[in-house]
């Protein structure tokens, strides 16, 4: 299994096809409280880049965009009624949802780890 | 990811530093521009920190607003030409809301006026006027006084006093503690007071809906004073975020989102800012306008909205009639730490404006449901009665 990072602070896990996605701790404290949550319905189709999921704080909503294309299987049910858990356990409990990927070659257009600390301590 | 919204107040050019900022900085405080200024947007997480402020006591540093003082012959009757309020009517030490006129009935900028008794500390006679204005509005104001009012009313902007607030149910046992007599001050009143050498203007008030004050004193002094308040056991700092949030919950309007030069007293439903004498005497901005919408003619009105599910509707989103027109917008919203609900204040065709009515909201491709309701969200606790 691997893990991934974009630039705008999505965290995709890899293991085989499957893949599950989420928003970094870096992301869960620069937005501060989180409110809401709205993941996508399973069987949407996203392509890289597109919005896929919303995810509001105290202060403002943001668009949480699919990191690689793929048909998502499920949106993680928990963050309706506790949203809170993106702050608690932003890149464990409070992923945001799973996808079949289209292509998977795609992740590896995206940081790793090492790559993505290196690019948030540049901010 | 992505934001909607950027921080409140754009990126202007040459923030400014008010005497508190390193103090922010080292309490770990969260620092963006906002009117001019770089201030802290939260400390530990806005909701915490509104929570904390309703049980206990909120430091709030707003030393971007503008401090204003108005002496000259018949000081409060030049100021009731631009404000709709009782002003001559004004007690040493009692201070009103107020609202600063334009020509048409629109509103820019609202206010509290003080009068002053003697030995207020800040060398001016008695009788003289102390304003705070909103940080934001604090030059476009000064410039419409002094273009609007004659020569021989004095206008001094107190730019090198800093203001901080303190709020919350347990915020008379710390200030009382360090300051001791302010406990005597009911709601709406102010007096002079002194720590540590230094003069301080103190005034039962603020912006929270919570009982707590207001205090004004030399921007020097700010530091040692802030840390002496949050030396006490109910005071932690409290960023602007839960300040919005706060103000929100208690239905306190917010100028440039809810009131601007395009609504009015009435529209507004401040309503209560006419004072009665003023209403019949007239002689302010926009006078036969405003008794004409008082009396019936106004369109749209100011309203509370608690908005279904938990998803917040914010400052923009349109309010809709049945068939997707967009017949009203909202000016302020957010999730309600508190009510714990998303909560909003919007402007509504009066016909949809009485509590109970239910809404129709759209935001971003998306539709919302919403119910009228009276404000404020959250009970305002203002002590009428000293100790």
């Amino acid at each position: 299994m691997s893990r991934y990072f974009t630039e705008d602070h999505e965290w995709i896990q890899v293991d085989g096809e499957v893949a599950t996605v989420g928003i970094t701790d870096y992301a869960q404290s620069q937005l501060g409280d989180i409110v809401f949550v709205e993941t996508p319905e399973a069987g949407k189709t996203v392509s890289k880049g597109d919005d896929a999921a919303v995810v509001e704080s105290v202060k403002a909503a943001s668009d949480v965009y699919a990191p690689v294309a793929g048909t998502v299987i499920e949106g993680n049910a928990a963050l309706a009624d506790n949203p809170a858990l993106v702050n608690e356990d932003p890149e464990g409990e409070g992923w945001f949802f799973k996808l079949t990927l289209a292509d998977a070659g795609e992740v590896s257009s995206l940081m790793d780890e090492a790559a993505y600390k290196d690019f948030v301590s540049k901010l | 990811m992505s934001d909607h919204q950027i921080e409140d107040g754009e990126e202007t050019l040459e923030l400014q530093q008010l005497p508190l900022d390193s103090w922010h900085r080292a309490r770990g405080g969260r620092m963006v521009p906002f009117a001019g200024y770089e201030m802290p947007v939260q400390y530990e997480g806005i909701m915490a920190e509104h929570l904390w402020t309703r049980d206990h006591a909120g430091l709030f540093d707003v030393s971007h607003m503008g401090q204003l003082l108005f002496s000259g012959p018949q000081v409060d009757a030049q100021l009731e030409t631009l404000l709709p309020g009782d002003i001559k009517g004004l007690g040493e030490g009692r201070m009103r809301y107020s609202l600063l006129l334009a020509e048409n009935g629109g509103i820019h900028d609202d206010l509290m006026v003080t009068r002053l008794p003697g030995g207020n500390g800040f060398e001016t006679e008695a009788g003289d006027l102390y304003m705070v204005v909103n940080g934001a509005c604090k030059w476009d104001d000064i410039g419409v006084f002094r273009e609007l009012l004659p020569d021989e009313v004095g206008i001094s902007h107190l730019d090198e006093q800093a203001l901080l607030a303190l709020q919350g149910p347990e915020a008379v046992n710390a200030l009382e503690r360090i300051v001791p007599g302010v406990a005597s001050l009911v709601v709406m009143t102010a007096a002079a007071f002194e720590w540590n050498g230094n003069p301080l203007w103190v005034s039962r008030s603020g912006y929270t809906g919570e009982d707590g004050f207001e205090i004004s004193l030399p921007g020097e002094a700010a530091e040692a004073f802030a840390e002496a308040l949050c030396a006490q056991p109910e005071v932690k700092p409290i960023g602007l975020g839960a300040r919005d949030s706060l103000r929100l919950e208690a239905g306190l309007p917010l100028y440039g989102h809810d009131l601007d030069l395009e609504t009015t007293p009435v529209a507004a439903d401040l309503g209560f800012a006419l004072s009665k004498r003023r209403r019949e005497e007239g002689g302010f901005p926009g006078h036969a306008r405003i008794i004409a919408e008082r009396e019936g003619a106004a369109i749209v009105k100011r309203v509370g909205l608690i908005v279904e599910g938990r998803q917040p509707v914010r400052e923009g989103a349109a309010v809709v009639d049945a068939d997707g027109t967009e017949v009203g917008k909202v000016t302020s919203g957010g999730f309600a730490p508190s009510v714990q609900k998303p909560i909003a204040m919007a402007y509504v065709p009066v016909a949809l404006a009485a509590p109970g009515t239910r809404i129709t909201l759209a935001q971003r491709g998306k539709v919302h449901h919403a119910e009228v309701v009276p404000m404020p969200f959250v009970p305002h606790r203002y002590v009428r009665k000293g100790n």
